[in-house]
């Protein structure tokens, strides 16, 4: 089994005629993704990489019985766009747009919070259940199925560490980036809960960053929740306050919230063993296995 | 973005919030015509993004022309931790019964904005909120409707701000909020609001921080935008597009991805050595983005050894390689022992055409870092 998302999950992809939703729809349908619909303002009846495209996602919903979309809108148009996809309305929307407004995020967070629409991201790199389907840019020959759930603020940090188990024959029932940025619509929390409802599941890696308490949030969710297993790494130690360090979200403030010490505290606390290096976290759910 | 005060106070003043009279200057002579036209007593203030600059002698009152030019020649191009002095803002000095504090910011973990009042202005906020928080009224704002005019009241009143000024105090907090939203402020704050013994309100100081990510929609706060001050590198960074932060080790570090590249930098720490940037070329790292970063790091006088670490998942191998190739074969002599780790996407390909003559080749993310702390302890020997 798996979260989220599988083979039955079917896709519109949002921004489909642009360069990345291009490239990264001819990706997806080459991994087995059933990308069913496109949906671009202006561009409906053409067609990309052999997909029909809509001019609005609730036709493209409509005809195509879409349920969840991926999101390569520019960041101007992105909130605009992930708003179109609570609208139509899909299960699942996965919004991979980096340098969305905070402003228009906090709007579309306020409407998560009054529909059943998922929301994954912004500034993440997407979902992938291996062997059934991905919804983003993850490169899909780095994962394998099996029996350990990953969720990550980062995308490049989330292939290390899978290949970290990959190599040790350790597969992955799904893997989740949940985004760099401040305000995001799944959290650690919700893809903790889901791994943990998961009975295919059998450990989860979860791999945090400075910045916000989401990972403190995480910790207290584990301890008092959870009977899964769960190995942790926390990037970050070494930046300084007061920095950006990349993500939008990666940022310890000047009065010292958010840095990787108390995230690091917080899920030893929960009894969540944390890692020095991503090898390490290998070896943590080696023993969990 | 951080906006200068000066600059924020011509965004709040433009809104409506009372500000006192003011000039900008940049010589000694400028001040002088300032303060003839302002009168005294006169604040004359380093326009500098440096926390408490009174402290640090960048604000001086002054009641006579002597004590004005005195502290305009003290100022004007002072060193204020790390930041050269180029202007002062020269205000009107503000005659004040009691110091008040407003301010609007986003709420990460509700993912809200909130908005904050406390008697206990003129003083660091943040300290107030760690140790007596109950001295700070909250209010969450919907961001769907805005700050209502009642919660403006609502927050104003639980403050305990004296009544007499209760509803002045309310419609600033109001007018700082609009900007907030109008301007997409990352967060925006008074601090202090000063009481005169009129009972009027002025904002004595001003900061501003706006949304990068909302530059594209705000043109005229872009155009206040300085080249990033104090560091030619981040400047550079900047220009090539690429996240970069300077640090002060010897360990120079390249990568993709955020989180890979801060992980490789407490990896550098982990193994003994020492990071002295963070450079996230991003994705699709091509043979001229590769040249750039390369320059960048060779650049900074404190590195002694580098680390490239690449994952490839959009960004190939392959391409990475040549293009770390094309780059060291420009220079004569390589500056820099550089050690590249390349995984993902044709990873094996590009390490058969990495030229070993001008690199470091290792396997593991772990194995490669490694290697550059020796390297960076062998030079530094």
């Amino acid at each position: 089994m798996s979260i989220f998302v599988d083979d039955d999950t079917r896709v519109v992809v949002q921004g489909i005629t642009g360069g990345e939703g291009k490239f990264h729809t001819e990706q997806m349908l080459e991994y087995g993704t059933n990308v069913v619909a496109g949906a671009v303002p202006g561009k409906g009846g053409r067609e990309v990489a052999g997909v029909p495209v809509y001019d609005t996602v609730t036709e493209a919903a409509r005809e195509e019985d879409a349920d969840a979309s991926v999101v390569f809108v520019p960041p101007a148009f992105a909130g605009d766009a992930v708003f179109e996809a609570l609208d139509a309305p899909l299960d699942l929307a996965v919004a991979i747009t980096e340098g969305i407004p905070t402003r228009d995020m906090a709007k579309v967070n306020k409407r998560l919070s009054e529909v059943d629409t998922r929301l994954l991201g912004p500034n993440c790199p997407g979902i992938i259940t291996p062997g059934e389907a991905k919804l983003g840019i993850l490169p899909g020959d780095v994962f394998e199925s099996g029996d350990v759930g990953l969720v990550s603020r980062s995308g490049t940090l989330t292939y290390q560490v899978v290949s970290n188990l990959t190599e040790r024959g350790i597969g992955q029932t799904t893997a989740i980036g949940i985004g760099g940025d401040p305000i995001i619509g799944t959290s650690f929390v919700d893809a903790l809960s889901a791994f943990e409802a998961d009975p295919d599941t059998d450990a989860v890696v979860m791999c945090g960053e400075i910045g916000g308490e989401d990972e403190e949030q995480a910790a207290e969710f584990i301890a008092e929740n959870m009977d899964t297993p769960v190995a942790g790494f926390i990037a970050g130690r070494t930046a300084p306050p007061g920095k950006r360090m990349g993500h939008a979200g990666a940022i310890v403030s000047g009065s010292g919230t958010g840095t990787a010490e108390s995230k690091i505290g917080a899920l030893d606390d929960a009894g969540v063993p944390v890692g020095d290096t991503p090898d390490e976290v290998a070896d943590r759910v080696e023993e969990f296995l | 973005m951080k906006l200068h005060e000066y600059q924020a106070k011509r965004v709040f003043a433009d809104a409506g919030i009372p500000v006192p009279d003011s000039r900008l200057a940049s010589t000694v002579e400028e001040v002088m015509d300032a303060v003839e036209e302002i009168g005294y007593p006169a604040a004359i203030k380093a326009q500098v993004h440096v926390g408490g600059r009174g402290k640090a002698g960048g604000i001086e009152i002054a009641t006579d022309d002597g004590e004005a030019r005195e502290a305009a020649e003290s100022i004007l191009g002072m060193d204020l931790k790390g930041y050269t002095v180029e202007r002062v803002l020269v205000e009107t000095g503000v005659d004040f019964e009691t110091e008040l504090y407003v301010g609007v910011t986003m709420d990460r973990g509700e993912g809200e904005p909130v908005a904050m009042v406390s008697t206990e202005g003129g003083v660091d906020i943040e300290a107030v909120a760690e140790e007596t928080p109950e001295r700070i009224a909250r209010e969450h704002v919907d961001p769907a409707f805005g700050l209502h005019p009642f919660q403006a009241r609502k927050v104003v009143y639980e403050a305990g701000i004296p009544r007499d000024v209760a509803g002045d105090v309310a419609s600033i907090l109001s007018t700082l909020y609009d900007l907030y939203e109008s301007r997409d402020a990352a967060d925006i704050e008074i601090n202090p609001v000063m009481v005169t013994g009129d009972r009027e309100v002025v904002a004595a100081d001003a900061v501003m921080n706006v949304d990068e990510d909302a530059l594209f929609r705000q043109p005229e706060l872009a155009e206040m935008e300085e080249e990033a001050a104090g560091d030619d590198l981040e400047a550079k960074a900047d220009e090539y597009g690429f996240d970069y932060v300077r640090l002060s080790g010897n360990v120079g570090i390249i990568g993709n991805g955020a989180g890979l590249v801060m992980t490789t930098l407490d990896l550098v720490d982990h193994y003994g050595g020492s990071p002295a940037n963070f450079l996230d070329v991003g994705g699709g790292a091509k043979a001229e983005r590769v040249t750039h970063a390369l320059e960048m790091v060779f650049a900074d006088e404190n590195v002694d050894s580098v680390v490239f670490n690449i994952f490839g998942g959009i960004t190939r191998g392959d391409e990475v390689a040549t293009g770390i190739n094309e780059a060291l074969r420009r220079f004569d002599e390589i500056p820099k022992p550089v050690v590249v780790r390349l995984a993902g996407t044709n990873a094996e390909e590009g390490m058969e055409i990495l030229d070993e003559e001008l690199v470091q080749v290792e396997g593991t993310l772990e194995n490669a870092v490694q290697r550059a702390v020796e390297n960076a302890q062998e030079v530094a020997r």
